[in-house]
């Protein structure tokens, strides 16, 4: 595995933890491919996010509609302060193809403040990314939850 | 004490509010798992859930830890989670298979899937000559009083007597002949997965939510919209978008004053029904391969008439929300005064072919996962419903809407036309909750 190969996975993935943190939603969903799938199963058994339960299966639509639903003024629930924090460790480079792609195996740690609360998430990322110009686009980025399997106190509003 | 402070429940219950102790006072919520959830039916699960001999499933009712459990011969059990030794829990893990028995952690007293004691480390030697053995039933462990069965739902009862389920469920009982009758095989099949919620809030204000045909259109606008712009976006590039926004965007395309078409029909315990639909039976070509299938199973007549069931949303009093034309299941287990969970389950028609799966799958995801789109904003409004009740800025709720323009049937409550709108769901269920909680057994 190259140094570089290495460098360049781990900066891809803070900047998308980045714009997550900075809700910068329509530069986040740009990192995706037009055909790239955001999913979060409800169970790390999963092996396919087709026709199964998932916490989140979305293409570019659904994340349009879940950033505008975001936006709208009447978002009720968007509406008290919040914001996140991620911390993406532990980057591994599974695969790296020829062309340039890469599979890359990630943790993250999420804090998530709504009012006065704080939440806790932590996971991994598994990274499926197209070697694109000027960097990589998300074919598919895989978000298995440690709690996957625990009671939401409170749902999730965005992606993690 | 309660007593001092609401001498008489009944006092709390108007024909149009409530008082909002009954939504915050930590002893009529215990009251109420002894009155009403600890003796009335309560659903458990799906027998589909435990397939094989041993397979279990935790599952509260009130404030009981029970376990819903496959007998080797082929029977559902419900048993107390819990070990007459020494009060152990049996199952710690929330669903699993127990083997050939089950086997207590602490001191290895085993136990048939039904309950009953098998073997105790030494038996003989530790216990001759004592009131404890296999003759003695406080020595295995102990079944829900009654449990029922209809079309594969089970549902447990802790107080020995009462309404039979059929009796107790009544009209409210076509939430699963709706579901299993849309099956060309007449069942459905659990999809093995549950997505649980919690909401910080009273269970009360969940049930009384579900027939609420006012709030979509204020609280699910947001969203609404944003699907109601995709979609169209959608629909300009390839012609037709996926139903699935269609279910979305209806949140805002169906306005407040078209609510009003639907209709409730409230009955005893406190069921309801709020019929009318968005629009589920579209011609697409997988709904025309669809019923090609019904129509070879049931015949055109009765296909037509299992298709043309109008209903949207089915509520089973005290803690039972089910979708059956798109096969979701809502239950409701009261944690505490103001925390409730929910378990929302998806079921597959058997037969049917799979994009019809699909379809009620997509509404499963994206309705009623944890990343919902559209619960977030229910759940933000319940809690700071639940915040207002627990404040001195007002003693009562009020559901006054369409007040006393119902009309009542033989017992069965219908809105007035065009009134669907109406409270009538919630005046029937408190109704219900005064005549449970005033029968103080």
């Amino acid at each position: 595995m190259s140094v570089k190969a290495q460098h360049d996975a781990e900066q891809f993935l803070y900047r998308q933890a980045a714009l997550l943190d900075d809700k910068r939603w329509q530069d986040w969903i740009d990192l995706f491919t037009a055909d790239g799938v955001y999913w979060m199963p409800p169970d790390a058994s999963y092996q396919t996010w087709d026709g199964q339960p998932a916490i989140f299966a979305e293409d570019r639509d659904l994340m349009a509609v879940r950033m505008k639903r975001v936006l709208h003024p009447d978002a009720w629930s968007q509406k008290p302060l919040w914001g996140t924090n991620h911390v993406v460790s532990n980057v591994i480079v599974d695969k790296a193809a020829k062309n340039g792609d890469l599979v890359v195996r990630s943790r993250f740690h999420m804090l998530e403040l709504r009012r006065d609360d704080v939440r806790h998430f932590a996971g991994q990322y598994t990274h499926h990314l197209k070697k694109a110009k000027g960097g990589y686009r998300i074919k598919l980025q895989r978000v298995d939850m440690t709690n996957a399997q625990a009671a939401y106190d409170y749902v999730l509003q965005v992606w993690v | 004490m309660l007593q001092e402070r609401i001498p008489d429940l009944s006092q709390c219950v108007e024909p149009d509010r409530v008082r909002k102790e009954v939504y915050t006072d930590p002893q009529i919520f215990e009251l109420e798992m002894q009155r009403i959830h600890e003796r009335y039916w309560v659903y458990c699960g799906h027998e589909s859930q435990v397939p094989k001999p041993g397979d279990y499933t935790t599952v509260q009712i009130g404030r009981q830890p029970l376990l819903l459990v496959r007998g080797k011969d082929k029977g559902v059990h419900v048993l107390y989670n819990r070990c007459p030794h020494r009060g152990n829990m049996m199952c710690g893990d929330r669903h699993g298979n127990t083997g050939e028995f089950f086997r207590c952690s602490y001191h290895a007293w085993t136990f048939q899937h039904d309950g009953m004691l098998r073997s105790i480390p030494m038996m003989e030697a530790g216990y001759a000559g004592t009131r404890y053995g296999k003759d003695n039933p406080d020595c295995s462990m102990k079944k829900a009083a009654r449990v029922e069965s209809y079309r594969g739902f089970v549902f447990a009862s802790l107080a020995e007597d009462g309404p039979t389920l059929l009796e107790f469920l009544g009209a409210s009982k076509i939430a699963f002949d709706d579901m299993c009758d849309r099956a060309p095989a007449g069942e459905v099949e659990i999809v093995p997965n549950c997505f649980r919620v919690i909401q910080h809030s009273n269970w009360k204000i969940f049930l009384e939510n579900q027939l609420d045909a006012l709030h979509p259109s204020v609280v699910h606008q947001s969203t609404g919209r944003a699907a109601h712009e995709v979609e169209k976006d959608i629909a300009k590039k390839t012609g037709k978008a996926p139903l699935s926004y269609h279910m979305l965007s209806a949140f805002a395309t169906v306005t407040i004053d078209k609510w009003d078409n639907f209709q409730t029909l409230n009955y005893p315990y406190g069921h309801c029904i709020l019929t009318g639909y968005m629009g589920l039976r579209p011609k697409d070509p997988d709904t025309l391969a669809y019923e090609k299938v019904m129509h070879k199973a049931y015949g055109k007549a009765r296909t037509e008439e299992i298709l043309g069931v109008n209903i949207h949303h089915v509520l089973i009093y005290p803690g039972l929300s089910v979708q059956s034309p798109l096969q979701q299941l809502r239950a409701v287990r009261p944690l505490g005064v103001d925390k409730t969970l929910t378990e929302i389950w998806h079921f597959r028609l058997k037969g049917a072919p799979e994009p019809i799966y699909r379809r009620s799958l997509a509404y499963y995801n994206l309705v009623n996962s944890p990343a919902t789109l559209i619960n977030a904003d229910d759940l933000e409004n319940f809690w700071k419903c639940h915040q207002g009740l627990a404040s001195d800025g007002g003693d009562w709720v009020s559901f006054g809407r369409f007040h006393g323009r119902d009309i009542e049937k033989n017992g069965v409550v219908e809105t007035g036309p065009n009134m669907g709108t109406s409270e009538a769901p919630m005046r029937n269920q408190m109704k219900a909750w005064a005549d449970y909680m005033g029968s103080g057994r």
